[in-house]
C-alpha cells in the first residue's frame, strides 16, 4: 500500500479495559477495523467476547481505553490536546451508538410490534423519517433478508431464524456504520442456523463493516477478513483465518482450535 | 336475632342516593389518581435525580402513613392554603394523592420488570430513556398491570367509606344517618356490606374483561 492509499481505520480500539467489581474481564483490547472489513473474533466462553463487543458501543461503560468510530471518540471526547476527559451526554451518546448496528444472542425483537415495525422504529423514532419513509425502509431492509412475505406478523409468529434476521433489518434500518453480531446463531435451532449466516455471508460480500462473535468455524473460515483470538481478556492471537486455522502461533490458539475443530 | 326487614325496604333506595356520591368519588378520584400515578411512575423511572428522589419519598410518605390522617391534612390543609373547595373536592383530592402513590410503585414495578434485552436492543438503534420507555417498556407494560391497578382502584373504592369523617354524603355516611334516625345498626351496616360488594365485583369483573381484551404477545 503506498502513501496516497493508506486509509486511517473506521473503527480503532485502544487498550479497551473492562471491571465487574474487582474482577477484571478485559485487560486491554487494542485493535483497529478498516471500512469493509469483516472481522470475526473467537475463544472460549467466558473470555470477555461478548463484553468487547458490549463496550464498543457503550451497552456496557468500559472502565478504561478508547473507541474511536471515523475519528470520533464514543462516550466522551478530550478537550484540547492531552486535555481532560468529558463524557458524553446521555443524547450524544445515544447519537453515537446507533452508528453500531448490534445483532442480540437472544434477538430482542420488540414482541408487541410486527416485524416490519420493529425495523421502522427506530427510523421514524430516532431518525425522525415520516411514517411512510420509515415504512419504506423497512420494507427494503426485510426484503433484503428474505422476509418480504412475513412484514406484518409478530415475533411471536416467527421462527428463530426468521426473527434474527428481522433483528439484522432492525440494525440495518439505521445504516450503521458497522454491526456487531454477538453469537446471532448459538439460540438457534440446528436447521435455522444456515439462513441466517447466509445473509450474514451476503453482507459481508456487499461490503458491510462488521464485527462477528461466533462458534460457527466455517463460517469464520470463508466470510472473516480477519480473525482474532480471545482468551482470558486478550487477544492472544490475530491474522487471516486461513493461517490462523492451518498454522497457529500460540499454544492456547492450538488448544482452542483442536477443541473446538474435532467434535 | 330480630332482623327488621321493613327498615331495609325503606333504607335501599335512600342508599341509592349514597351510592350515587360514592360512584361519583370513586371515578372522579380513580381517573385523577391514575393520570397522577402514571405520571409519578413515569417520573421515578426518568432520568433527573432529584425528581426520582421526589417521587420516591412521595410514595414512602404515602405508604408509610394512615389515609385517615392524609384525608385530614387535606381536609383542613387545603383551606389553610386559601382553597375553600368544600368537603366533596377535599375528599377527592385527598383519595386521589393516596391513590396517585400506589399506582406510581405499580407503573415503576411493572415498567422495570420488562426483560433487560428491550432496553438493550432499544439503546442499540439509539434511542434516549424517554423514547424507550414510551415505545417500548410502556406498551409491554399496560397487560401486566391491569390486575394491580385493578387492586389500588379496589383500595380506593373501599376507601370513600373514610370520607364520612369530613362529612362527606357517600354511601357509608348516608347509611349512618339511617342509623343515627331508627338505631338500626346491623340492618343497615349489613346492607352496606352488599352494596360495596356489588359495586366492587363489578369492577374485579369489567377489569377481568379488559385484561383479556388487551393483547399480548
Ligand atoms: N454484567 C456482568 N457482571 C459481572 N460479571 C460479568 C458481567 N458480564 C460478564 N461478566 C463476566 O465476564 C466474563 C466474560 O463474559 P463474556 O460474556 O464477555 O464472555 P464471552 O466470551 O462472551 O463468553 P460466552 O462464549 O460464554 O458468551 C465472564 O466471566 C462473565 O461472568
Ligand atoms: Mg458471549
Amino acid at each position: 500500500m503506498n502513501a496516497k492509499t493508506v486509509r486511517t481505520p473506521l473503527l480503532s480500539v485502544r487498550d479497551l479495559r473492562k471491571s465487574f467489581g474487582d474482577r477484571e474481564i478485559l485487560k486491554g483490547i487494542s485493535f483497529d477495523l478498516m471500512a469493509g472489513e469483516t472481522m470475526v473474533l473467537i475463544g472460549p466462553s467466558g473470555s470477555g467476547k461478548t463484553t468487547v463487543l458490549r463496550c464498543l458501543n457503550h451497552l456496557e461503560e468500559p472502565s478504561g481505553g478508547a473507541v474511536m468510530l471515523d475519528g470520533e471518540t464514543v462516550g466522551g471526547s478530550f478537550i484540547g490536546t492531552g486535555g481532560a476527559f468529558v463524557p458524553a451526554g446521555a443524547r450524544e451518546l445515544a447519537e453515537q451508538r446507533r452508528k453500531f448496528g448490534f445483532v442480540f444472542q437472544r434477538f430482542n425483537l420488540f414482541p408487541h410490534l410486527t416485524a416490519v415495525q420493529n425495523v421502522a422504529i427506530g427510523p421514524r423514532k430516532v431518525l425522525g423519517l415520516s411514517r411512510a419513509e420509515a415504512e419504506a425502509r423497512a420494507e427494503r431492509e426485510l426484503n433484503r433478508v428474505s422476509l418480504a412475505d412475513h412484514m406484518h406478523k409478530r415475533p411471536s409468529q416467527l421462527s428463530g431464524g426468521q426473527q434474527q434476521r428481522v433483528a439484522i433489518a432492525r440494525a440495518l434500518a439505521m445504516e450503521p456504520s458497522l454491526i456487531l453480531f454477538d453469537e446471532p446463531t448459538s439460540a438457534l435451532d440446528p436447521e435455522l442456523v444456515q439462513e441466517v449466516l447466509d445473509v450474514m455471508r451476503e453482507l459481508a460480500l456487499e461490503g458491510m463493516t462488521m464485527i462477528v462473535v461466533t462458534h460457527e468455524m466455517t463460517f469464520a473460515r470463508q466470510v472473516a477478513d480477519r480473525l482474532i483470538f480471545m482468551a482470558d481478556g486478550y487477544i492472544v492471537e490475530e491474522g487471516a483465518p486461513e493461517d490462523i486455522f492451518t498454522a497457529p502461533r500460540q499454544e492456547k490458539t492450538q488448544n482452542f482450535l483442536k477443541h473446538v475443530l474435532h467434535r | 336475632m330480630n332482623f327488621d326487614w321493613a327498615i331495609i325496604q325503606m333504607a335501599a333506595p335512600l342508599l341509592l342516593q349514597g351510592t350515587m356520591m360514592t360512584l361519583k368519588i370513586g371515578a372522579v378520584a380513580a381517573v385523577l389518581g391514575l393520570a397522577g400515578g402514571i405520571v409519578l411512575g413515569l417520573l421515578s423511572l426518568g432520568g433527573w435525580p432529584l425528581v426520582r428522589f421526589l417521587v420516591r419519598a412521595y410514595v414512602d410518605f404515602i405508604r408509610g402513613t394512615p389515609l385517615l390522617i392524609q384525608i385530614f391534612i387535606v381536609f383542613f390543609g387545603l383551606p389553610v392554603m386559601g382553597l375553600r373547595l368544600g368537603e366533596f373536592w377535599a375528599g377527592v383530592i385527598a383519595l386521589s394523592l393516596n391513590c396517585a402513590g400506589y399506582v406510581a410503585e405499580v407503573v415503576r414495578g411493572t415498567v422495570g420488570s420488562v426483560e433487560k434485552g428491550q432496553t438493550e436492543a432499544a439503546m442499540s438503534i439509539g434511542m434516549t430513556r424517554g423514547k424507550i420507555l414510551m415505545y417500548i417498556l410502556l406498551p409491554q407494560s399496560f397487560r401486566p398491570m391491569v390486575p394491580a391497578l385493578t387492586n389500588d382502584l379496589i383500595t380506593l373504592l373501599k376507601n370513600t367509606s373514610l370520607l364520612s369523617v369530613i362529612s362527606v354524603y357517600e354511601l357509608t355516611r348516608s347509611g349512618q344517618a339511617i342509623i343515627a334516625s331508627h338505631f338500626v345498626p346491623l340492618e343497615i351496616f349489613t346492607l352496606l356490606a352488599i352494596y360495596y360488594y356489588v359495586i366492587i365485583s363489578s369492577l374485579s369483573y369489567a377489569s377481568r374483561v379488559l385484561e383479556r381484551r388487551l393483547p399480548q404477545w
